[in-house]
């Protein structure tokens, strides 16, 4: 490999400035990248590792943002210096920028075509049929199947792996000298993420290009990178090649970043405890209408004759694809969206009771969702927060033993009980999730839904609360229905496991013994996407 | 690609104002101790932020401020245009004419009615027995006629007069300049004083503006709440007929209306809101439909609240951001429209102070164009302070503004 210099950062530092308060968000970072490089930026979110990337493309909120110090110098030319009218044409054709959330990152409005040609108008002047072929070209390229059909789609019509590799080949059609990689698989399905991981690899051995990936998963750092820059706190505090952070890790950071797997230590499974949860051909299925009389011509099954059972103090896994019928599951079985068949929850049939008469049932059944960030409401105080359902099921307890409770219950997930009159602004994501841990533990519910509660959080934090919640569970013995796509979350906590694809169970049984022994190809896919990064032969699984 | 297509994602990874999480998760956050207070009446950041923001906008603060004085002082009319003292002291008692009416019996009249101050013959009895009067500072009340003009309705500002306008005056049989009370802009043809008239106006304008746009929200955020979050067919339903109800010609039912009903100002005020309630409608059912899938909306039903505890403590605040950004554009447009009933002649009944009376006043009367630039300087100053306000306001809840 020529050890040609693509891009060289020194001393660059990003400062925000709001209603006269200054924040420093990255201090002093200093890297290079070397043509056809893979350089990985590894840090938890806040750490400055996407303000780095976005001041490479000078696309940070100006003039709110500002440069203390530093350079970005490619090619010989300093980016931080360039006038707008230059660094348009450097954007989109020597750096291109690859995002995190493909659902949000293509104009709805546009065909795939006008999407990429837009760029190659811009840059080369092309139009009509070279600009067309270009297309075509890579859209092969990113492997679409049939890109001359796909030319006319709308994004809505393509799946969230699609339209990543859509993405890819918008930042591809000019045959960048660098692309940077914003977490492109964060927002997907583990067994998509393997696959444009994979693609990615492939693009930049193929084309020679550089890339700068930012990610926070150190297993595809492993999978695709060369060297690594660890970011914290906006400091860069260690680089190296892969290899030689992975094996000797120096900053204590990186140490407690590679030690983050949550590890394996399942409850198990209770076939003699009594049985909380017990669902018999569970359906949901949303009506599809159509005409001038809304006429029902066929049904969306989200959740199609779902039958399981759960015992006290075990954790049931659910896992699957988005898409997969799993988090419609979780709601259904809490009554939060209609259902039909039988939902009999501690020997009592809750399908067909009205709101009211399913209000003292709520009591024992709880659920925590995955986003931190959304499911608390930003206009309450922590304490009103968790106090919100004791008042519903408590009305006569006086205010200040409720108090104790919510002191008892945010002592519970770990928290300082006098932050309880802060807001949910003032905390981080892993301390908001154990709030709304904390929410639903303050009931003493017998059975909590853990809607994904670790998949929005940094792995360090992940670990930390799947330790938490394993603790919970042997401190009161609850019973967990553990939604996820992380399987080596689900590892780490469930006794018995069920996989989900489009609305029924592909297989279920035994965690432990599901792991070593996986019985269907979709399973087998699933797992190695998840431990891995590997992708799975053709048409097991979806794009 | 520019910075405002960025995803979101992206954009909230880098947004000022929301502070990077640099604490170590484990670590309790912050240094307050056990005993520590819940943070009782301080402005939360973000409304710091929005208060900030509403400051930064100079013009629309500013703008504030000089309504705010205008309205208070407006509603103070009574003690800044009275035909009736504020107080007077006559033989060792006190009377407030301007709380309470006194017959003119105790002011050493026969009559028994109740006492006109203003009457030349009632000022001579109190000047001769030493009373103390305190009078407004200008001397009409929105309804006085000006028995000593200097001409013929509507007369001059007096500070206007010239030589050749005293001559006149003094050839005619009208009062005499040097005898005159001063008129600041003039009087209107029935010879009413236009500064008092005016200042009642901008009151009753105001009044109804406010009354009109604090009801209408509450039907209308009301209306928008339920649609929102029941969605289904109440939502569809309730389209419906709003579509129906704002295709409803607005003016020519209310002309109906007005030839059956005395029109005053509560039954302008019922007939403009069967119209101006729907206007937040749409918004507040928007906020709604997007607020319902929320998942602290989620997990607040998980707990098993109510709906409408639900609407009111959780759904509400989110609305309240749109609707209040919306708030001073809906007064101006109340305000507006009564003033253009009033200019057409279907607003308040006759001799009822209002701008828009003035403003007719003015295109009737081109030869006295003090009647015209009043009214029209006045319209234009309060919309003026309402929009900039409306646009400071606007600034001071949109997240996305920052000021560098």
């Amino acid at each position: 490999m020529s050890r040609e210099l693509c891009l060289c950062v020194r001393d660059l530092s990003i400062a925000f400035r709001s209603g006269g308060r200054e924040t420093l968000a990255v201090d002093r970072v200093s890297f290079d990248i070397v043509k056809g490089e893979c350089l990985a930026l590894v840090g938890e979110s806040g750490s400055g590792k996407s303000a780095t990337a976005l001041s490479i493309m000078k696309l940070l909120p100006y003039p709110a943002a500002y440069h203390p110090s530093g350079s970005i110098e490619f090619h010989g030319r300093d980016l931080l210096q360039l006038p707008e009218r230059e660094m348009r044409q450097v954007r989109g054709d020597d750096i291109t920028i690859v995002f995190q959330e493909p659902m949000t990152s293509l104009n709805p409005l546009h065909t795939i075509e006008k999407q990429i040609g837009e760029i190659l108008l811009l840059h080369r002047g092309l139009t009509g049929a070279p600009a067309r072929a270009r297309t075509i070209e890579v859209l092969t390229q990113v492997g679409i199947p049939d890109p001359e059909t796909r030319l006319n789609s709308y994004p809505h019509q393509l799946s969230g792996g699609q339209r990543q590799r859509v993405m890819i080949a918008m930042a591809l059609a000019n045959e960048p000298d660098l692309l940077i990689a914003d977490e492109p698989t964060t927002a997907l399905d583990v067994t998509v993420q393997a696959q444009i991981i994979a693609l990615l690899k492939d693009i930049q051995a193929r084309l020679n290009m550089s890339l700068l990936f930012i990610t926070h998963d150190l297993g595809i750092v492993r999978k695709i990178a060369q060297r690594v820059c660890v970011m914290k706190d906006g400091k860069l505090v260690e680089q190296g090649t892969v290899e030689s952070v992975f094996n000797s890790p120096q900053h204590p950071y990186t140490r407690a970043l590679l030690a983050a797997e949550p590890k394996p230590d399942p409850a198990p499974p209770q076939p003699d405890a009594p049985v909380i949860l017990e669902t018999n051909e569970l359906k949901v299925w949303f009506p599809i209408t159509s005409g001038l009389m809304r006429k029902v011509v066929g049904h969306v099954k989200a959740c199609d004759g779902l039958s399981l059972t759960l015992r006290k103090g075990e954790t049931l896994g659910v896992v699957g694809e988005s898409g997969s019928g799993k988090s419609t599951l979780g709601r259904a079985i809490l009554r939060l969206i209609s259902s039909d068949g039988p939902i009999v929850f501690m020997g009592q049939q809750l399908q067909g009771l009205r709101f009211k008469e399913m209000r003292p049932f709520r009591r024992d059944m709880q659920i925590v969702f995955q986003d931190p960030y959304g499911s608390l409401s930003p206009r309450m105080s922590v304490a009103d927060i968790i106090k919100e359902g004791l008042k519903v099921h408590f009305p006569d307890v006086p205010d200040r033993q409720r108090d104790e409770r919510v002191v008892q219950a945010l002592t519970d997930v770990g928290l300082d009980p006098a932050t309880r009159f802060r807001f949910p602004h003032e905390f981080s994501g892993g301390q908001r999730q154990r709030i709304a841990v904390a929410r639903a533990l303050v009931l003493e519910p017998s059975f909590i839904v853990l809607d994904e509660p670790t998949s929005a959080l940094d792995m360090v934090i992940q670990a930390q609360m799947v330790d938490l919640l394993r603790d919970l569970q042997k401190r009161h013995n609850l019973t967990y229905l553990f939604i996820s796509h992380d399987l080596r979350v689900v590892a780490a906590l469930a006794s018995r496991l069920l996989v989900m694809r489009h609305g029924v169970v592909v297989e279920s049984g035994e965690a432990a013994e599901l792991f070593r022994n996986p019985k269907t190809d979709y399973t087998r896919a699933l797992f190695a996407a998840a431990f891995n990064l590997e992708t799975a032969p053709e048409g097991v699984v979806e794009q | 690609m520019d910075a405002k297509t960025l995803p979101k994602s992206a954009r909230t990874a880098i947004e000022p104002g929301i502070p990077p999480e640099l604490k170590p998760d484990s670590e309790p956050a912050g240094p307050m101790g056990l005993n520590a207070l819940p943070r009782g009446f301080e402005f939360s950041p973000i409304n710091a932020r929005r208060w900030q923001n509403f400051k930064n906008n100079r013009r629309g603060f500013w703008s504030l401020w000089i309504f705010l004085v205008l309205f208070v002082l407006s509603l103070c009319a009574e003690f800044i245009a009275n035909d009736k003292p504020l107080f007077i002291h006559y033989e060792g008692k006190n009377f407030f004419p301007v709380f309470f009416t006194y017959p003119d019996t105790d002011f050493g009249d026969v009559l028994g009615t109740a006492a006109d101050y203003r009457d030349p013959y009632l000022q001579k009895f109190l000047d001769e027995h030493h009373a103390i009067e305190i009078w407004a500072p200008i001397r009409f009340s929105y309804s006085t006629i000006n028995d000593r003009p200097p001409s013929a309705f509507p007369s001059k500002p007096t500070w206007l007069l010239n030589a050749s306008d005293c001559d006149f005056a003094a050839k005619n049989g009208y009062s005499k300049c040097g005898t005159l009370e001063y008129n600041w802009v003039g009087t209107d043809d029935q010879g009413r004083d236009v500064l008092a008239r005016l200042i009642y106006g901008f009151r009753v304008s105001v009044l109804f503006g406010l009354v009109l746009t604090i009801v209408s929200s509450v039907i209308g955020v009301a209306a928008g709440a339920v649609q929102g979050y029941f969605g289904g067919w109440t939502d569809l339903l309730f389209q419906r007929f709003i579509e129906v109800w704002t295709s409803v010609p607005e003016l020519y039912l209310l002309l109906i209306i007005s030839s059956v009903l005395v029109p005053g100002f509560f039954v302008l005020l019922g007939i403009l809101l069967l119209f101006s309630w729907v206007r937040l409608v749409g918004l507040v059912r928007a906020e709604f439909l997007r607020g319902r899938n929320f998942e602290y909306i989620q997990a607040a039903r998980a707990l098993g609240v109510s709906n409408r505890v639900i609407m009111f403590r959780h759904l509400l605040p989110n609305a309240m951001v749109a609707t209040m950004t919306f708030l001073p554009f809906v007064m101006s447009s109340s305000v507006m429209t009564l003033t253009a009933l009033d200019f057409l002649g279907f607003g308040l009944p006759p001799g009822s102070p209002s701008l828009g009376e003035l403003l007719s006043q003015g295109k009737a009367n081109v030869q006295a164009p003090w009647l015209g630039l009043t009214g029209f300087f006045t319209v234009a100053l309060m919309l003026s302070l309402l929009i900039f306000v409306g646009e400071a306001v606007r600034d001071a809840f949109d997240p996305r503004k920052t000021y560098a």
